[in-house]
């Protein structure tokens, strides 16, 4: 099974590297919602870094949303989704695999350049750290949810306004203790206690969604 | 090819199968068994829901009446439908890597072999995306030489084939149930093989599912 989900792993990234646009654009959407927002509120230090928190992580979270339509979808349009699901293995390693690939691609770039961007909206260094740690807690979270959601419409044609419509409910904790987190440490309060709920919410992510997503896909 | 029915293992079975599809019964009583060595051409008209038997027996449409059956365990199958399930980036040989990876292995060596049995010499490095129709149902096709499966699904084989692609095609279809296997495929052409039995679908549409004795239409 673990060869399976390697070659699943593997597949995807040499797609990826094929077609480097798909990987660059979720993260060219997130800098430039990021860019944007100053010039369009106010260029001052002290109110970008009272919002850069939830700047940053909705911008995290439109960008996810962003690629999520397409994670099932193309393997589905040309039929080798059926392929996977005849292999001999259970469909959640299937979810599981094609959602490390879709972390990887757009969840794991926005947590490297998140220290740039802090310092563009003159976020205090001190909640780098906590920026960079709730971000690799809640990207996955939000490409595990979103993966039941893409699974759903799978088949539906224009389905991704559906899916923005199931998935959005379940990413409103993610982005509020996310965010929270990171102004908690922005004001130099401990993050600990959001740090947990971040991480339980992945935990739970890990444990539902590679069986509902995988069920989802069979029908 | 049936000398002695009983002695020749049964790789697949169906009983009083049906399929209904947005409130319109495709067929329904349809019991099959397919044997070892047997190549099976489902017929039937646009629509009569050969695609959706063969989805079904593939184990991807969900039976909600009557049973499909496996009676030996390990049974391997491969399902080729109208979608092939390749990656247009991805090169002819990539594409069958990873096809055949997904439960087995496969050496570069056995991969160019395949795709030049399947005609495709000299294009094992070109991306999917720049063969024609007919090269890309060749490049899925390849992929049954390298699977060591028993039981052949092929949804319409012979689509947008050339008369060379077609001969070839059926020579493998020859040899894969000369060797023990079985073949289920769909086809609007003939196939000009002395063993191919037909299954018509046009018999289990609508009321005929009082009449299961029949065994799943003549043979040879």
């Amino acid at each position: 099974m673990i060869r399976f989900m390697l070659a699943i792993i593997r597949r995807d990234l040499l797609l990826v590297a094929r077609q480097p646009a798909e990987m660059i654009n979720p993260l060219v959407f997130f800098l430039l919602v990021i860019a944007m927002f100053p010039l369009g509120i106010s260029p001052e230090a002290s109110l970008l870094s009272q919002t850069a928190a939830g700047v940053i992580w909705v911008a995290a979270m439109l960008a996810t949303l962003l690629s999520l339509e397409l994670l099932f979808k193309l393997d589905h349009d040309d039929g080798s989704l059926e392929q996977l699901l005849l292999a001999p293995y259970p469909s959640w390693s299937l979810v599981i695999a094609k959602v490390f690939v879709h972390w990887l691609v757009s969840g794991l770039p926005l947590i490297l350049i998140s220290p740039l961007i802090a310092t563009m909206l003159f976020l205090p260094s001190e909640a780098v750290p906590t920026l960079m740690l709730s971000l690799l807690l809640g990207t996955p979270t939000l490409s595990l949810l979103g993966a039941i959601g893409a699974a759903l419409v799978t088949g539906v044609r224009g389905g991704g306004m559906l899916l923005t419509l199931l998935i959005l409910p379940l990413y409103v904790p993610v982005i509020i203790f996310g965010a929270s987190s990171v102004a908690a440490a922005a004001q130099g309060m401990p993050g600990d206690g959001y740090m947990a709920l971040l991480a339980a919410m992945f935990v739970f992510a890990l444990m539902i969604t590679p069986w509902a997503a995988g069920s989802a896909l069979k029908l | 090819m049936s000398f002695i029915p009983s002695a020749i293992p049964e790789l697949m079975c169906t009983s009083d199968l049906a399929c209904e599809r947005d409130f319109r019964v495709l067929y329904s009583g349809l019991s099959l068994s397919v044997k070892a060595g047997e190549l099976w051409h489902v017929k039937g008209c646009n629509g009569a829901g050969k695609t959706t038997l063969l989805r079904q027996l593939a184990g991807l449409h969900p039976v909600d009446i009557g049973k499909v059956l496996y009676p030996q365990t390990s049974i391997k199958i491969i399902y080729i439908g109208h979608k092939l399930g390749l990656k247009e980036q991805l090169t002819a040989d990539e594409n069958l890597s990873w096809l055949v990876g997904l439960d087995g292995s496969s050496t570069q060596l056995q991969r160019y072999a395949a795709l030049e049995r399947a005609g495709l010499k000299g294009y094992e490095e070109n991306t999917v995306a720049q063969l024609s129709a007919g090269q890309k149902r060749r490049v899925a096709l390849a992929r049954l030489h390298l699977c060591k499966a028993d039981v052949w699904l092929l949804d319409e084989p012979f689509t947008s084939l050339d008369h060379q692609g077609i001969e070839d095609e059926q020579d493998w279809l020859n040899q894969h149930t000369l060797a023990g296997g079985a073949v289920l495929m769909t086809s609007h052409q003939e196939v000009s093989l002395p063993q191919v039995n037909i299954l018509d679908l046009s018999q289990y549409a609508e009321l005929s599912s009082s009449s299961p004795s029949s065994g799943g239409g003549s043979s040879t």
